[in-house]
């Protein structure tokens, strides 16, 4: 179990809950909305453009009190594969999640085809996932078009 | 769920013959009653005269009476019905839907709704499986054979489904394809890729005169305006080939000429009386095919 040192904490830490670091710095609002975090009523800690070895600015997100399904987790290696996810009890690192782009993707995502008819219905989006060159692409269950995980724009309830 | 014609993906290689040799049955007996007492909806969201009319003539050959509508100018979906209150009705009307829609997956999410076979008859630029069978079936009736042929498609191959859905079917033949297009639309790169993880040899060109004359099947298409956002783009392919009489000299004896039609300028009318057109059978035939796949669907072949 590792201790969180209080030197390198730029956003103050929490007691329990989910440690989501690593997410580059653009990537950090889209991972809020694809864990429909803006309805989410527990304590969240952000951290936006935070030096970064790795990215050049990376965000953190810090949930209080809140525990993922797997799947629900899995979402976030679309849009930020390297992103790591920490589970916190008492201040301590629990547990370490390693992300893994998930097979298939409801309702989470919209298709990027403007003439999907998920785009103009009230339908629950549904796409499998594939991977070439680095890149995930996710074919729209209905109008069988490929959406580049590079272009994907997550569901809101804002829209 | 019923089985239903969505994506030409939905029927296997082993289906795919079937409603061919069925399509062949009706061929040589045109009207037979075996769907006496069924009704069948033609649900047009979008107008398509010819298609609409190939299944609905389909419809009454098989016994089978039609209901729909050809667009939706006067429906309750201009008064803003949702697709899916609307699939629901008429699935609780008729035992069979034949739909067309603008929308891309529209088709998919009906028959999902359905509580009766869909065929689609076109959701957008997606898929329109009875074409694709109906070109098989003219490729095989001009050829006597749907293995090991020279296909040559012809024009926009970049945004046209009827090219993309018929290179996917012939796949389970091993043909041999050629791709003639200008360079904005040649075919893409996914689609390329996919016949080369199956082994399967094509060449491309932008020469019309390429190949020609070692094509067994020259599967031409029209160039759709409604397919380019940019209009400059459309105004420099629309006129890129025109296939003419003169061109055919030394052509195969075999070799035969198909277009979905409707055609603009990309086949010449002199063309019509050669041998080698068969365009205007090539649309006859997607009657007998839209017979066999409303059969096969309802369970009747
Ligand atoms: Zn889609």
């Amino acid at each position: 179990m590792e201790n969180l040192s209080e030197k390198h904490l730029k956003v103050s830490a929490i007691k329990n809950g989910t440690v989501l670091d690593h997410i580059p710095a653009e990537q950090l609002f889209r991972v809020l909305d694809i864990l429909k975090l803006r309805d989410c009523k527990n304590q969240i800690t952000i951290g936006f453009n935070l030096d970064s070895k790795q990215y050049g600015k990376k965000g953190i997100i810090k949930i209080a009190e809140k525990f993922f399904e797997d799947d629900e987790l899995n979402y976030i290696a679309l849009i930020a594969p390297k992103a790591t996810v920490n589970i916190i009890k008492d201040f301590v690192v629990v547990e370490k999640k390693l992300l893994s782009i998930p097979e298939s993707v409801i309702g989470a995502i919209k298709c990027a085809n403007p003439v999907c008819v998920t785009n103009h219905e009230k339908i629950q989006t549904s796409f499998r996932t594939t991977v070439k060159d680095g890149e995930v692409l996710l074919k729209c269950h209905f109008c069988e078009k490929s959406t580049s995980n590079k272009e994907i724009q997550i569901v809101t309830n804002n829209r | 769920m019923p089985k239903s014609l969505i994506s030409i993906h939905d029927f296997s290689k082993e289906e795919i013959l079937h409603i061919l040799e069925i399509a062949a049955e009706f061929e040589k007996n045109k009207s037979q009653n075996i769907l006496a007492g069924k009704v069948i909806a033609c649900i047009f969201f979008e107008p398509s005269t010819r298609t609409r009319l190939s299944f609905e003539t389909a419809s009454n050959r098989l016994g089978a009476r039609v209901i729909g509508f050809s667009d939706t100018g006067n429906t309750s979906i201009t008064k803003g019905e949702s697709l899916k209150d609307t699939i629901k009705m008429v699935s609780n009307y008729v035992d069979l839907i034949v739909m067309r829609h603008p929308l891309e997956g529209a088709s998919r999410y009906a028959s999902e709704i359905a509580s009766v076979p869909v065929v689609n008859a076109g959701d957008g630029a997606n898929q329109h499986p009875s074409q694709t069978l109906l070109d098989l079936y003219s490729i095989k009736q001009t050829q006597g054979k749907l293995n090991d042929l020279k296909i040559n498609m012809v024009g926009d191959l970049k945004y046209g489904r009827t090219v993309h859905s018929l290179l996917q079917a012939m796949s389970h033949f091993s043909p041999n394809f050629v791709f003639t297009s200008p360079d904005e639309l040649m075919l893409p790169s996914e689609y390329k890729e996919w016949l080369d993880g199956k082994g399967i040899p094509y060449t491309e060109t932008r020469q019309l005169s390429d190949h020609l004359n070692d094509s067994d099947i020259i599967y031409m298409t029209r160039v759709q305006q409604e397919r380019f956002t940019d209009l400059m783009e459309y105004e420099k392919v629309k006129n890129f080939y025109r296939l003419e009489k003169s061109m055919l000299d030394n052509v195969k004896p075999n070799m035969k000429i198909l277009h979905p039609l409707p055609r603009l300028n990309e086949i010449s009318t002199d063309v019509d009386d050669t041998k080698y057109a068969y365009f205007y059978k090539q649309a006859e035939n997607g009657m007998y095919v839209r017979m066999a796949i409303i059969a096969y669907l309802l369970g009747y072949k």
